[in-house]
């Protein structure tokens, strides 16, 4: 017995410590997202059995108009938010300087970062709320009225994506503070001897030396803004009918408000199979690092 | 250093400089200043429309006294707090075991499963949503805090064993071989030299993971229906819908629900950072 337990345990004691961590994400992260795909091929109320339909629930779905609208929605929310990378960039540039009384500076720009986008959602609704909040205030100085953004079907997708924007933005301006501080003094030195300053600097020398963070950050902020529910469920709802809903949202008001789950279940998929480029993207290149450091 | 440091000599620039920066951070957090007075403000300010006037009176403790005691907020304060510290707790012992393995006991596949926590990871959580619910309703841990323990534990562990697998691959390798040579098991190696080493990546992943998990809204919606078992996210939301045009309230429960993370990393800054950090600036 000793004997056996001595020639295994270099195996059996590791097999034994990654097992924890493998069964409970394979059962409750892993194997759960397969088996949206095939309750997708089913109409489910959620309670009685599952009935299959095969690709029924994608035929309504491509039929839907709130499919369109949603997915409109998750275009705007993916290209407004590719704006975070540049202006995360541009605070960076702006703080990292070495002066007294910059350290607080910067960790306050970083609040928003670490604000439970639940509570972003409230204060923006706040600063939205026509009248009194702080958009009003601003329009007030100029002797004009704000518009009511969120109840413009036009304009509230953009004032929603605008308010996540904010944290965005202090990610971008994190990941790329850190890049700023690993740059190769000697590149930038010679950049100087070269005459190279200002924007050709930043063009030709900086830049080439933030690829990696670049791609992190457009990566992060692109699944990011593809994942967006949160502010849409606290500032609007979907609303007004239906106008600012994004994928995320429409599964979840299909299948907790009218006990679609089958329905849900289809759009998931696709929400699934669009940022699944994305994710392999990022799988793709983190992989490649890995193996060329290994 | 790139911009150009501004000189210690140049005593106008530098000012100009200080003045240009606090006033694009002063319109940066103007929406946490809005939010912040307007949380002190009385009731019957706000009923006259007094919002942004001097105050004719301050209702800065009423407020917080009234969230606390009028609204079932302190409750969902400990909810959050019975979620999120024992979630936090779990996905360390996890992923330091995880990421020892996957670093130093390299198997066939243990890249693919490397690969499934961090994809797993970036997943819509919707994709899962359904069946993550109907688990918890067959385990019987639906609408308890057990259902956010074990769901936050479970999701949680993809991101943090890559982080500490990569951590604990950095370590110098000559500590593991001069261990192994002298005959020591995997236990032995994990309990002598992993965890003295790992401390650091643990305290960085804990405020990370602390942050992550008080700021969970959408898993809260799914696996919650009680006030009883509701964390402040979920419990803020409702509230919204209860005291509609009561802004004071409100922004003082939202400042309730920020103070946490903001507190923790204001605390923690350096190591908040470099975990955020980890990866993006090598290579």
């Amino acid at each position: 017995m000793s004997n056996v337990w001595r020639r295994h345990r270099g195996w059996i004691t590791p097999a034994i410590f990654i097992l924890p961590a493998i069964v409970l994400f394979g059962v409750v992260i892993v194997a759960s997202s397969l088996q949206s795909v095939w309750i997708s091929l089913h109409e489910w109320d959620g309670f009685g059995p599952m009935q299959w339909i095969g690709l029924g629930n994608y035929e309504e779905l491509f039929a839907d108009p709130q499919f369109y609208t949603s997915l409109k929605n998750n275009v705007i929310w993916l290209v407004i938010f590719m704006l975070a990378p540049p202006l995360g960039l541009g605070i960076a540039l702006l703080v990292n300087q070495q002066i007294k009384g910059m350290r607080i500076v910067k960790s306050l720009f970083f609040v928003p970062l670490v604000l439970a986008s639940v509570a972003v959602g409230v204060v923006f609704t706040w600063v939205y709320t026509p009248q009194f909040g702080l958009l009003a205030l601003l329009f007030s100085a100029f002797g004009a009225s704000a518009p009511a953004l969120l109840s413009d079907e036009n304009l509230v997708t953009f004032a929603v994506v605008f308010a996540a924007l904010w944290p965005q933005i202090a990610f971008c301006m994190v990941l790329y503070l850190a890049g700023l501080n690993s740059l190769s003094e000697d590149l930038i030195g010679a950049g100087r001897v070269d005459g190279a300053r200002g924007w050709n600097m930043l063009r030709h020398v900086v830049l080439p030396q933030l690829t990696q963070v670049s791609f992190i950050a457009i990566a992060i902020t692109a699944i990011g803004a593809l994942r967006s529910f949160d502010m849409i469920s606290v500032m609007t709802q979907g609303g007004p009918f239906g106008s600012s809903s994004v994928l995320a949202y429409q599964m979840y008001e299909q299948s907790i408000f009218s006990y679609r789950f089958g329905y849900g279940a289809a759009i998931a998929t696709i929400l699934f199979l669009i940022m699944l480029v994305f994710i392999v993207w990022y799988l793709n290149r983190i992989m490649r690092a890995e193996d060329r450091s290994a | 250093m790139y911009p150009r440091p501004i000189p210690q000599t140049a005593v106008g620039l530098r000012r100009a400089y200080m003045v240009l920066v606090i006033a694009i951070l002063v319109l940066w957090l103007a929406p946490l200043f809005a939010i912040l007075l307007t949380s002190a403000r009385s009731t019957s300010d706000i009923a006259a429309g007094n919002l942004w006037g001097w105050p004719t009176q301050f209702g800065l403790i009423d407020n917080y006294v009234g969230v606390f005691t009028q609204t079932p907020m302190a409750r969902f304060f400990a909810n959050s707090l019975l979620i999120t510290v024992p979630a936090v707790v779990f996905v360390l012992a996890l992923s330091t075991l995880a990421g020892f393995v996957l670093s130093k006991y390299p198997f066939r596949g243990s890249m693919l499963v490397f690969a499934i926590f961090i994809g797993g990871n970036f997943l819509p959580a919707q994709i899962m949503m359904i069946p993550v619910r109907d688990l918890m309703v067959r385990l019987g841990l639906y609408d308890t805090t057990w259902a956010l323990i074990v769901f936050h534990t479970a999701f949680q562990t993809g991101f943090a064993t890559l982080f500490m697998r990569n951590f604990i691959a950095a370590l110098p390798k000559e500590l593991f071989e001069a261990a192994r040579a002298e005959g020591a098991s995997p236990t032995q190696i994990l309990i002598h030299v992993v965890l003295p080493l790992v401390r650091p990546a643990l305290a960085a992943l804990a405020i990370l993971l602390f942050t992550f998990i008080w700021n969970d809204y959408f898993w809260a919606v799914v696996l919650t229906l009680s006030d009883t078992v509701k964390p402040v996210t979920a419990g803020l939301a409702n509230l919204r819908g209860q005291y509609v045009s009561a802004w004071n309230v409100i922004s003082a429960a939202t400042v309730i629900v920020a103070v946490p993370p903001v507190a923790m990393f204001f605390l923690m800054q350096r190591h908040f950072i470099a975990g955020l950090t980890m990866g993006a600036v090598k290579g």
